[in-house]
C-alpha cells in the first residue's frame, strides 16, 4: 500500500525554532529519507515552497478563475510531504512519527487509492 | 541477469510470506522492541533484494535475514545517535549482547513464536488489542485485514496496535511464556486469537483466494504449538474445530475458485486422514469432562463433516449443540448461525424470523453473511424481489472475489429483474 504523509506546519512553532534547531530540523528529516531510500519504504519527499507562491483554480459554470495565495501564514499551511510504499498503516505510522516535524506541526497518514490500477481495471467506455 | 532477478523476486516474496513471522519473533527477541524489530525485518529483506542475486541466496536465510536485520537495526540506532544520544547507548547495549544466532535451530525460533504469542496476549492491554497485535505480529496481517476481519475501521485497528506496543514498552512486559498457575488464564485469549486467525485463513476476508491457506496453516501450527505446550481440554477443541474446517478444505472451493456450499461439496475430497485426527483430538478433549466453546463448536464441526450425505445432517442434534453454545457466548454471530441450523430443521420461514430479529438488534446490520444467509431463506421461501434486495445488500458488504461471484451468481439464479448489468 501506498501512503502520504502530508506535512501541516505550524507557523508558530516553525518560526520560533532557532537557526541551530532548524538546522537539525532539516538534518533529521534528510536523514530519514535516506534510511528510507535505504530501506525501500521511499517513493517521494519533497518540501513545498510558501504558500504565497500558490495560485489556485476553480472551474464554475465553465469559467476558470485563477486566485494568488494565501498570503498569510498564519495558518497551518502544508509545507511538505512524504509519499510512501509501506506494509500497512501501523508501518506508515511508525515512519511519520520518525519524521522530526511533527515537532513543527502534524502529519497527516492517509493510504492513496491505486487509481491506476482502477484504470487498467476499467476499460474506457465507448462513446 | 533479469531472469534471475525475477526468481529472486518471486523466492523473496515466498519467503515473507512464510518466514517474516518467524524473523520478526526472533527479532523482537533479540532487540526488545516491536518497532525496532519492525524495521529490522524491513532492512534485512530489502538487503537480500540488494545483494542475493549478486551473491546468491544464503544456505539458511532465515538465519542471515535475522543477523542482517539486527546488523542494520544497530547501524541505524547509531546513526539517529546523532541526535539522540539515548540510541547509542542502546546500540551498544544490543551490539554487546552475545546472541546465540549460529545456535539457531527449529526449536529456539519456535520458543521465540510462543513467547511473541504470550507477549502479544497480555492481560494488560485490552482484549481487541491482544487480537490485533498476534495477528499483524506472529501471522503477518496488515492492519487493513484485520480491520475487515472485525468489521472496524482501519484508523481504529491502527489505533490500538500503537497504543498497545506503546504500553508493552512502558510496562516492559518481559518477552516470556508464563508459567504455573498463570497459564491458563493467559491460554484462553491466545486461544482466541488462534481462532480468528484460523477464521482469517478460512474465509478471507478479501482478495481472490477464498483460503488463504498459510494463515490457517499457521493458526493450526499454533494450535498444535499449544496443545503440546498445555493439553487444556479448550486448546485440544480449537486444534479439532480447525481441523475439521481444513479437511474440507479442497471441496470448498471450486477448479475455478468459486465457493462451494456444505450440501454441495463433493465429500470424496474431504481429506478423512484429517477428520480422523480432528475426531481423536475432539474426543480427548470430551473425555476431560469439562465443556467449553471451542469444543461445542468442533462437536457440531464432527455433526456436519461426519455424515456421508449433507440431507442425512442430524439438525437437531446441531441445533441442540447451538442451545449449549449460544449459553456459553451469546453472541449474534452464534445465534446466527443457530437461525440457519432452525432453518435446515424446520424450514426457511422460521429461520427467516430469527435472523430478521438478530438484524434488528444492529450489530450484525452491516454484515454480508447476514444478509447472505436472509437472502437465501428469502429465495428458499419464495420471496423472490425481497431475496433480490438481500442479495445484493450482501454483495455490497463483501469484499471477497469468490463470494461476489457467488452471490452475483444467485442474483442471476433469480431471473432477470430490473437490472440491466450487460
Amino acid at each position: 500500500m501506498r501512503y502520504l504523509c502530508a506535512v501541516y506546519i505550524d507557523p508558530g512553532l516553525f518560526q520560533a525554532m532557532t537557526p541551530s534547531e532548524a538546522e537539525r530540523l532539516d538534518d533529521e528529516a534528510m536523514a530519514l529519507d535516506r534510511d528510507l531510500e535505504r530501506s525501500g519504504h521511499l517513493i517521494l519527499a519533497e518540501a513545498l515552497q510558501s504558500p504565497r507562491t500558490a495560485v489556485t483554480l476553480r472551474r464554475r459554470d465553465g469559467r476558470l478563475s485563477m486566485t494568488e495565495g494565501p498570503f498569510a501564514e498564519t495558518h497551518e499551511h502544508l509545507g511538505g510531504f512524504l509519499y510512501i510504499e509501506a506494509r500497512d498503516l501501523n508501518e506508515a505510522i511508525d515512519i511519520a512519527s520518525r519524521s522530526p516535524l511533527t515537532r513543527v506541526g502534524a502529519v497527516e497518514v492517509r493510504p492513496t487509492f491505486d487509481v491506476m490500477q482502477t484504470v487498467r481495471d476499467r476499460p474506457p467506455r465507448d462513446g | 541477469m533479469a531472469d534471475d532477478d525475477v526468481d529472486i523476486a518471486g523466492r523473496l516474496d515466498t519467503l515473507y510470506r512464510t518466514e517474516s513471522g518467524r524473523v520478526l519473533a526472533t527479532l523482537i527477541r533479540l532487540l526488545g522492541d516491536f518497532d525496532l524489530a519492525e524495521e529490522a525485518l524491513q532492512e534485512a529483506f530489502a538487503a537480500a533484494a540488494a545483494q542475493w542475486p549478486r551473491d546468491g541466496e544464503p544456505a539458511n536465510a532465515r538465519a542471515w535475514l535475522v543477523s542482517t536485520g539486527r546488523f542494520r537495526a544497530i547501524d541505524q540506532l547509531r546513526r539517529r545517535a546523532r541526535f539522540d544520544a539515548a540510541l547509542g547507548e542502546l546500540a551498544a547495549r544490543l551490539n554487546d549482547r552475545v546472541d546465540d544466532l549460529r545456535t539457531q535451530d527449529a526449536q529456539s525460533v519456535e520458543d521465540d513464536q510462543l513467547r511473541l504469542i504470550f507477549t502479544c496476549c497480555h492481560p494488560v492491554l485490552p482484549p481487541d488489542a491482544q487480537v490485533a497485535m498476534a495477528l499483524r505480529t506472529i501471522c503477518g496481517l496488515t492492519t487493513e485485514e484485520i480491520a475487515r476481519a472485525f468489521l472496524t475501521s482501519v484508523p481504529t485497528i491502527a489505533q490500538r496496535i500503537v497504543r498497545a506496543k506503546a504500553r508493552i514498552r512502558a510496562e516492559r512486559i518481559p518477552y516470556e511464556v508464563p508459567s504455573g498457575e498463570a497459564l491458563p488464564a493467559r491460554l484462553e485469549i491466545v486461544l482466541n486469537v488462534v481462532s480468528l486467525v484460523f477464521t482469517e485463513g478460512y474465509a478471507a476476508s478479501s482478495g481472490g483466494a477464498m483460503v488463504r491457506q498459510d494463515l490457517s496453516d499457521e493458526a493450526i501450527r499454533m494450535g498444535r504449538l499449544l496443545v503440546k505446550l498445555l493439553p487444556d481440554p479448550e486448546a485440544l477443541g480449537l486444534l479439532a474445530l480447525m481441523l475439521f474446517g481444513d479437511a474440507r478444505r479442497h471441496a470448498r472451493v471450486s477448479p475455478t475458485g468459486d465457493l462451494v456450499l456444505l450440501a454441495d461439496q463433493d465429500r470424496s475430497r474431504w481429506d478423512q486422514a484429517r477428520i480422523g485426527e480432528a475426531s481423536r483430538t475432539l474426543a480427548r478433549a470430551v473425555a476431560s469432562g469439562t465443556v467449553g466453546p471451542f469444543m461445542l463448536q468442533a462437536a457440531i464441526a464432527e455433526a456436519h463433516t461426519t455424515v456421508a450425505t449433507a440431507d442425512t445432517t442430524d439438525w437437531d442434534r446441531i441445533v441442540g449443540l447451538y442451545d449449549l453454545l449460544l449459553d456459553l457466548d451469546a453472541s449474534p454471530v452464534v445465534a446466527l448461525n443457530r437461525a440457519v441450523a432452525v432453518a435446515m430443521r424446520d424450514g426457511p420461514s422460521v429461520g427467516l424470523a430469527l435472523i430478521d430479529g438478530i438484524l434488528d438488534q444492529g450489530e450484525l446490520r452491516d454484515y454480508h453473511l447476514a444478509r447472505s444467509a436472509q437472502a437465501d431463506l428469502l429465495r428458499q421461501s419464495g420471496r423472490t424481489e425481497e431475496a433480490r434486495v438481500a442479495y445484493q445488500v450482501a454483495l455490497e458488504l463483501t469484499h471477497q472475489d469468490p463470494e461476489r461471484r457467488f452471490l452475483e451468481r444467485r442474483l442471476r439464479d433469480l431471473g432477470s429483474g430490473p437490472d440491466d448489468l450487460t
